[in-house]
C-alpha cells in the first residue's frame, strides 16, 4: 500500500526551527530549516542525526524547499548544507533568494562577532549555500526530476513567502509554511487553487485566536503611539527588517501626512534602506494597490521615515524608532530598550510573536524585573503594549485555507501543542472524513494513500462507451463495459476485445448453443411465430425484438425460427440459436419458452 | 485536429487550433501597416501635409487580419505570446460574443497594456472633425487615387479602439507563469515557455497525454535582457507551429547596434539632432543600456536623450520589477538590490528625460543637439510625426530607424524631399533561418507549420535558398484563410482505474511477458476526467413472495460476455468430459474437426480450430455444464 510519510524535525508542537521531512512516493523532501530563537545550544538547529548518523545527506534528500525568509524557516540552512554536507537543489523563491542570505548574515554577525561563539556557519558558507539554490516562481510547475514536480503558491505572510506543492504522480502534500490568509497594507492574501492534496501541513501559531478587523488594531495601534509622542515619550517598536516593518511604516507614514505630525520616526540603520529597496523591486510580490499605484508614488519611498544613528536613542524629545529585531532578543532593539525602559512615559509596542526565552517573550509575560546578561537586573518602567500585526493565519484562516484545498488530511505544526488540540478537534468536527495529526518532533505520522491506476484507454473504446451511455448517464442504471487490459512491459493499455484479440494475433473462437424447445400450439407456423413474438415483446421489455419477413423472430442478436414437428402438426419446435457473447439472454429465453406461450 | 489560419502575416500571427474539443486562439497580432495607406497626424495643422497628391487624410484605421472563417464567439481560450502579438485583442474579445479566458504573463499583460493605451492615446488626441467609411465600398474606392485604390479587403479596416474596449478586454487575462500547468475543461493542458525574445514573451506548448502541439511564436536565442528560451521542453511535439521569425534575415542584430551608436555620435559631434522612431517598450531597453555604455566613451555625457512617450514614464519603471523575467546577470543584480537596468542609472544622472508629450515641461526643458526616442515607427501619429516636421528640413540631423516592422522608405515618403539623412539600422533579435534549422533539428518535430513566406526565398531575394526552410519532411505552408488539418489521429485517452477495481482484476500471461486482463467495470465521465469503476454488486433477490415473477424477469440488459479466444482439443476434453461422467461419446472425423456424439444425453457438440457448437435441446443443467467443461480450455478477452 502506498503511503506519505510526514515527520517534523522541528515545529513540532513548537514555533521555531521549522523543519518537516516528508517521503512521498519513494521520494525525500525537507521542508524548511529553520532555527529556534529561544536555544543558544545545539537545540538551536534541527537534529540533522535523525536523517542519517554518519556525514552528508545528499544522498537521502531529493531537494530542500524553503517557504520563506524568516530565520526560524531558514536559518539552518547553511549549517545543514555546508556544515553537515547537503549538495543537491534547494528551492525559494526569488525574494527569499535575495533577503535570506542577508538575514543569515546577519544572525552569524550577532552569534559569532557578538556572543563570540566558535563553530558556526561562515560568511563564504552562507555563499556557497546559496550557490545551491535554484529560484522558484509562482505557479511554475518545476520538474525535480522525471517524477517530483512542485509548485508554489503565494502566501502572503512576507514579502515572497509561498506554500508549496509537492506532486509524485496522483499523490500530493501541501505545505504552507507561514501564511496569511488576509491581504494587509502591503501584501495580498493567501492563495491556493482545489487541488485535494492528500495531506495540508498547515502552520498554527495562531491556532485559537480570532483576531478582530485589522482597522480596529491599526486604529488602537495609531491611538497608543500618537498619546506617547503627544505627552513627549519614546515609542520603540521592534521588528524585523522585513515584513510588519514595512507595512507599520506605511501606516505610520499615512498617519503623519494626514495629522502632520512633526515628531521623527527613525528606522534602525543597515537593513532598512535595503528593505525597502527590495520591496521596490520585487513590487510584483504586493498587493493589487501598491502594484497599481506603484509608478506615480511608489509607496516604499517613505517622507517622514529616517535613518536612525545610535547617538539619536539618548536625544530629549519624542520620536518613535522601528528596530531591529523582532523578539528583543538582541541587537539595536535590545540596546534601545535598555536606555528607555526605566522611564515610565516611553512604550514598546512588540507587534509579533515572540518565543519563549526571549526578553520580548518575558515582558509579554508581564515580568517587571528582568536579568540581564552579567547578573544585572532591568526594572522595566515603561509601557508594553502587545499588538499581533504578525501576518499568520488564524483559525478562521486556516480553516479556510482547508475549504481551498480540499485535503484529505491535515498536519498541524509551528504552533503551541495546547492550541493546537482545539483546532485540531474544530477542524476534525467541521470538516467529515479529515483527520488532523499534530506530532512532536522526531515523530513520524503515516498516510495510506489510494492512488487510481493511470490506464491507456482505446478512443474508439471509449467512445463506444460514450455513445452507448447516452447523452446524460442514468445513475440508476449504470452501464457494465467490458474491454481488455494488455499489460505489456510497464505500458498499460485498455482495448476492446475484438482490438485485442487482433492485437496480439489471436484467433477467436467462437462458442454457440443450439436448442430446440417443443410447443404446443394449435396454429399455422407463421401464427405460432408471431404469437412468440408478441410474448417476447411483451415480457422483453427494453430488448430490441424484431419480427422479420423471412420468417424468424430476433431478440437483440438471437435468431429463433418456429417448425412443425413431423409427426405431430400442434407441435411446434423453436429453433434457438446464440453464441457464447449472449448467454444470458438465450439462457433464460430457452427457459421461457419451455414455460409455453401464453393462451 | 484543424488549424485555421487568419492572418497571412508571419510575424503577427492569428491562428485558431481545434484541438479535443477546444478552440484555441493562437495571438492576435495587429497589422498596423495600413496606415502607410494614410497621412501622418500632426497635433498641429500642417498646411503642406494637407496638400500632399496621394494620400488621403482620414481617420486612424488599422487592418484587422480577419474574415469571418470562424465564429469568434466560439473561442474557448486565447493564449499570447508576447505583448506585440495581441494589440488585435480588444476587436476579438469585445462585441463579438467572446466568453472565454486570455491568458498571458505578467509582463505581457502589463507592457501590452502600455503599448494599447499609447495608441489609443496617439489616436484620441488628434481627434476628426469627421470620419468618413463610404469610401470602403468597392465602387468608391476605384475612384480614388493612389496606392489606396489598390489596397485590398480594405472593409477589413477598422477604426481604432477605444481605452473602454482596452479594459474591458484585458480584465480578461489571466496571469500565467513560465512552465505553469493549465487545464483546459479538463481535455487539454497548455503551458507557457520562456522565449527569449521580450520580456514575458512566450512560446506554447498545447497537449494531452498522447499528442503534443509546439506554438513558437517571436523566438530569441541572443542574449539580450529577457529570460533565455527555453528550447528543451518542445522537444517531443507531433506537430510545431512555426511564426514570428526575424523579419530581417540579412542583418546581424549586433552590427547593426554598433551602426546605430556611430551613427547617433557621428550626428552629434557635427551638431545635429538624432530622431529614433521606437516603440515604447522592446529593444528600446537594449539601445539604451547600450548607449550607457556608449555614451562617455563617445563623449556623448552632456547630450540630452529625451524618450517621449504618454507610456514612458510606465515603460521605463515596468522594466525594472520584472525580475524573474529576465536574464541571469539582470537577475542577481536585484539581489544587491539594483535595479536591473541601467537606465535607472541614466535617468537618476539626468541623462536620459522622459516626458509623456512634447507639450509641457518637455517644451521647457528641450535643449538641442539631443537625441529623441519617441513613436510612432510607421511615422503616421504619435510625436515622431511633429519632430520629422521639425528636423526634416536640415541635413545636420539624423533619422535612425531600429523598428523592422516598417518599409523606411514607405514611412518616409509624405516627408520628402527631405534634408534629413536617413539611416536604416532594423534590429530584430527574432530567430533568423540558420537558428531555426538548427533548433528544429534539435527538439525534432514530426511536423512543422509555416507560413508560406518561409518556405521560399524572399521575393527580391529569390536566389538565396539558404533564407527559407528546408526540412524533411517539408513544412506544411499555410496562408491567410487556410485551413489545414493537422496530420495526427488520436488513437488512446487516459483513463483512471479505481484502485477498487484495479484490486480485483486477475491478469493472466498469453504470451511471454505480455498478460491481459479482462475489466468489467462502470465508466464515469466527468468534466472530460475519465473514471472506471468496480461494476455495482447485483441487487440482492427479493423475498420469495415474489419469486414466480422473479423468474419472469428477463435478465438486464447487461454488456456481452467476453471474447473467446485458443481452441478445444480432443483427448483432454474427452478426459474431462469423463471425469463428469459423461462416459457414452461416439467422436466422428469432420475435415475441420470432430463432432462428439452424447448418445445418453442426445447431445452434439462439435469441436473445430476456431468454435464450438453445443447443440442440447432440453437439459438446460447439462448444457451449463458442457459450457463451463469447454471454458477451461479458452481464454477470456
Amino acid at each position: 500500500m502506498p503511503e506519505i510519510k510526514v515527520t517534523p524535525l522541528g515545529a513540532g508542537q513548537d514555533v521555531g526551527r521549522s523543519c518537516i521531512l516528508v517521503s512521498i512516493g519513494g521520494k525525500n523532501i525537507m521542508l524548511d530549516c529553520g532555527m529556534h530563537m529561544g536555544y543558544n545550544d545545539d537545540r538551536r538547529f534541527p537534529d540533522f542525526s535523525y536523517i542519517t548518523q554518519n556525514g552528508r545527506l545528499t544522498e537521502f534528500l531529493d531537494c530542500v524547499i524553503i517557504s520563506h525568509f524568516h530565520l526560524d524557516h531558514c536559518g539552518a540552512l547553511p549549517y545543514m548544507s555546508e556544515m553537515v554536507g547537503y549538495d543537491g537543489p534547494i528551492y525559494m523563491t526569488h525574494p527569499t533568494k535575495a533577503i535570506c542570505p542577508i538575514l543569515l548574515e546577519d544572525f552569524r554577525k550577532i552569534t559569532v562577532d557578538k556572543k563570540g561563539e566558535t563553530n558556526f556557519f561562515t560568511s563564504q558558507m552562507i555563499k556557497d549555500c546559496m550557490k545551491k539554490v535554484v529560484p522558484l516562481n509562482l505557479h511554475q510547475t518545476v520538474q525535480v526530476d522525471d517524477e517530483l514536480e512542485i509548485k508554489a503558491y503565494y502566501a502572503g505572510h512576507v514579502l515572497g513567502a509561498a506554500m508549496v506543492q509537492i506532486k509524485v504522480g496522483s499523490e500530493s502534500v501541501v505545505y504552507t509554511g507561514d501564511y496569511n490568509m488576509t491581504p494587509d497594507r502591503h501584501l495580498g492574501a493567501a492563495w491556493i487553487d482545489k487541488c485535494r492534496p492528500d495531506i495540508l501541513i498547515s502552520e498554527s501559531t495562531y491556532a485559537t485566536t480570532i483576531r478582530d478587523s485589522k482597522r480596529c488594531r491599526e486604529r488602537d495601534f495609531l491611538k497608543k503611539v500618537h498619546e506617547t509622542v503627544e505627552r513627549g515619550g519614546k515609542v520603540l517598536i521592534p521588528v524585523f527588517a522585513l515584513g510588519r516593518a514595512q507595512e507599520l511604516c506605511i501606516l505610520l507614514e499615512t498617519f503623519w501626512e494626514r495629522m502632520n505630525l512633526k515628531a521623527p520616526i527613525y528606522f534602525s540603520t543597515g537593513l532598512t534602506e535595503k528593505a525597502n529597496h527590495y520591496y521596490k523591486l520585487f513590487i510584483t510580490w504586493t498587493n493589487q494597490k501598491i502594484r497599481k499605484t506603484f509608478v506615480q508614488r511608489n509607496m516604499f519611498e517613505f517622507k517622514h521615515i529616517k535613518a536612525f544613528d545610535r547617538s539619536y536613542a539618548d536625544n530629549p524629545g519624542p520620536m518613535v524608532v522601528f528596530a531591529t529585531p523582532g523578539m528583543l532578543h538582541a541587537g539595536q532593539s535590545l540596546q534601545i530598550f535598555k536606555k528607555w525602559a526605566g522611564n515610565e512615559k516611553n512604550m514598546v509596542i512588540m507587534p509579533g510573536y515572540c518565543v519563549q526565552g526571549t526578553v520580548g517573550h518575558k515582558l509579554l509575560s508581564g515580568q517587571k524585573k528582568l536579568e540581564m546578561e552579567g547578573r544585572t537586573t532591568l526594572e522595566v518602567k515603561l509601557q508594553v503594549e502587545y499588538m499581533s500585526f504578525s501576518a499568520h493565519a488564524d483559525a478562521k484562516g486556516i480553516m479556510q485555507l482547508i475549504r481551498m484545498a480540499e485535503p484529505r488530511n491535515v498536519m498541524l505544526v509551528h504552533g503551541e501543542a495546547k492550541k493546537m488540540e482545539f483546532l485540531k478537534d474544530k477542524i476534525e468536527q467541521e470538516f467529515t472524513g479529515i483527520s488532523c495529526f499534530m506530532p512532536a518532533n522526531g515523530e513520524t505520522t503515516t498516510i495510506p494513500t489510494n492512488p487510481s491506476v493511470p490506464v491507456d484507454i482505446s478512443l474508439n473504446l471509449l467512445k463506444r462507451e460514450a455513445a452507448f451511455g447516452g447523452p446524460l448517464p442514468d445513475p440508476k442504471k449504470p452501464r457494465t463495459m467490458h474491454g481488455t487490459l494488455i499489460m505489456k512491459d510497464s505500458s498499460l493499455r485498455l482495448v476492446s476485445p475484438e482490438q485485442a484479440l487482433k492485437e496480439l494475433d489471436l484467433n477467436e473462437h467462437q462458442l454457440r448453443f443450439t436448442c430446440r424447445v417443443q410447443l404446443q400450439d394449435p396454429y399455422s407456423d407463421t401464427d405460432t411465430l408471431s404469437r412468440v413474438y408478441n410474448h417476447l415483446k411483451s415480457v422483453l421489455k427494453g430488448y430490441t425484438v424484431q419480427h422479420l419477413p423471412d420468417g424468424t423472430v430476433m431478440v437483440e442478436s438471437i435468431v429463433l425460427k418456429v417448425s412443425s414437428s413431423a409427426e405431430d402438426p400442434n407441435t411446434k419446435v423453436v429453433l434457438l440459436s446464440w453464441s457464447y457473447q449472449d448467454e444470458d439472454l438465450g439462457s433464460f429465453l430457452s427457459s421461457l419458452l419451455r414455460k409455453g406461450l401464453p393462451p | 485536429m484543424k488549424l485555421y489560419c487568419l492572418s497571412g502575416h508571419p510575424t503577427l500571427p492569428c491562428n485558431v487550433l481545434k484541438f479535443k474539443s477546444t478552440t484555441i486562439m493562437l495571438d492576435c497580432g495587429l497589422d498596423t501597416t495600413s496606415v502607410l495607406h494614410f497621412l501622418p497626424l500632426p497635433l498641429v495643422h500642417s498646411p503642406r501635409l494637407s496638400k500632399l497628391p496621394g494620400w488621403i487624410s482620414k481617420d486612424g484605421a488599422v487592418s484587422l487580419e480577419k474574415r469571418e472563417l470562424l465564429d469568434l464567439s466560439t473561442i474557448d481560450v486565447i493564449l499570447i505570446s508576447n505583448y506585440h502579438c495581441m494589440m488585435a485583442l480588444p476587436y476579438i474579445t469585445e462585441h463579438t460574443g467572446f466568453t472565454g479566458t486570455v491568458y498571458a504573463t505578467e509582463p505581457t499583460l502589463q507592457i501590452g497594456r502600455l503599448l494599447m493605451e499609447e495608441l489609443v492615446n496617439f489616436m484620441e488626441r488628434v481627434p476628426k472633425a469627421q470620419s468618413a467609411t463610404c469610401w470602403k465600398n468597392k465602387e468608391i474606392q476605384r475612384l480614388l487615387p493612389g496606392p489606396v485604390k489598390e489596397a485590398v479587403e480594405v472593409w477589413t479596416w477598422r477604426r481604432c479602439y477605444s481605452m473602454q474596449e482596452v479594459n474591458s478586454a484585458l480584465s480578461k487575462v489571466q496571469l500565467v507563469g513560465y512552465s505553469q500547468k493549465v487545464e483546459l475543461f479538463g481535455a487539454v493542458q497548455v503551458t507557457p515557455l520562456s522565449s527569449g525574445y521580450s520580456l514575458g514573451s512566450s512560446n506554447w506548448i498545447i497537449q494531452s497525454h498522447y499528442e503534443k502541439v509546439s506554438y513558437v511564436s517571436g523566438s530569441s536565442l541572443l542574449t539580450t535582457h529577457p529570460q533565455p528560451m527555453d528550447q528543451s521542453s518542445l522537444k517531443n511535439s507531433d506537430v510545431l507551429i512555426l511564426t514570428g521569425l526575424t523579419q530581417i534575415p540579412t542583418a546581424n542584430p549586433d552590427g547593426m547596434l554598433g551602426e546605430f551608436c556611430s551613427n547617433l555620435a557621428m550626428t552629434i559631434r557635427a551638431g545635429g539632432n538624432v530622431l529614433v522612431p521606437c516603440y515604447s517598450s522592446g529593444v528600446i531597453y537594449d539601445l539604451l543600456e547600450c548607449l550607457y555604455q556608449f555614451i562617455d566613451s563617445a563623449n556623448l555625457g552632456s547630450t540630452p536623450f529625451y524618450f517621449i512617450s504618454p507610456v514612458a514614464n510606465s515603460s521605463l519603471e515596468f522594466s525594472q520589477i520584472f525580475a524573474e523575467w529576465l536574464c541571469q546577470n539582470k537577475q542577481s543584480k536585484v539581489y544587491l538590490p539594483e535595479p536591473p537596468f541601467p537606465h535607472a542609472e541614466l535617468i537618476q544622472t539626468n541623462k536620459l528625460k522622459h516626458y509623456p508629450g512634447i507639450h509641457g515641461d518637455f517644451s521647457n526643458e528641450f535643449r538641442q543637439p539631443c537625441v529623441v526616442f519617441t513613436g510612432h515607427p510607421s511615422l503616421r501619429f504619435g510625436d515622431v510625426v511633429h519632430f520629422m516636421e521639425l528636423w526634416g528640413k536640415s541635413s545636420l540631423n539624423t533619422v535612425i530607424f531600429t523598428e523592422p516592422d516598417f518599409s523606411y522608405l514607405d514611412a518616409l515618403a509624405p516627408y520628402q524631399p527631405l534634408a534629413m539623412k536617413c539611416v536604416y539600422c532594423p534590429i530584430d533579435t527574432r530567430l533568423n533561418f540558420h537558428q531555426v534549422a538548427k533548433l528544429l533539428k534539435e527538439v525534432q518535430p514530426l511536423h512543422v507549420v509555416c507560413p508560406e513566406q518561409y518556405t521560399q526565398p524572399p521575393p527580391t531575394q529569390s536566389h538565396r535558398s539558404d533564407l527559407m526552410l528546408e526540412l524533411q519532411p517539408p513544412p506544411m505552408p499555410y496562408r491567410r484563410c487556410s485551413v489545414l488539418g493537422l496530420p495526427f489521429r488520436r488513437r488512446y485517452e487516459r483513463i483512471q482505474l479505481l484502485p477498487e477495481l484495479a484490486k480485483s482484476l486477475v491478469p493472466s500471461e498469453i504470451k511471454p511477458g505480455i498478460s491481459v486482463a479482462t475489466v468489467s467495470a462502470v465508466l464515469h465521465t466527468k468534466d472530460n476526467k475519465h473514471v472506471l469503476q468496480p461494476p455495482p454488486k447485483p441487487a440482492p433477490v427479493p423475498p420469495s413472495k415474489k419469486r414466480k415473477r422473479v423468474v419472469e424477469e428477463p435478465p438486464e440488459l447487461v454488456t456481452p460476455k467476453p471474447l473467446l479466444s485458443g481452441a478445444v482439443p480432443l483427448e483432454p476434453f474427452l478426459a474431462l468430459l469423463h471425469k463428469h461422467g459423461i462416459t457414452e461419446v461416439k467422436v466422428e472425423d469432420t475435415p475441420d474437426g470432430h463432432i462428439l456424439h452424447l448418445q445418453a444425453e442426445d447431445t452434439l457438440i462439435q469441436l473445430e480450430e476456431d468454435g464450438t457448437h453445443i447443440v442440447c435441446d432440453s437439459n438446460e443443467p447439462l448444457r451449463a455444464t458442457l459450457r463451463d467443461l469447454v471454458l477451461r480450455f479458452l481464454q477470456k478477452l
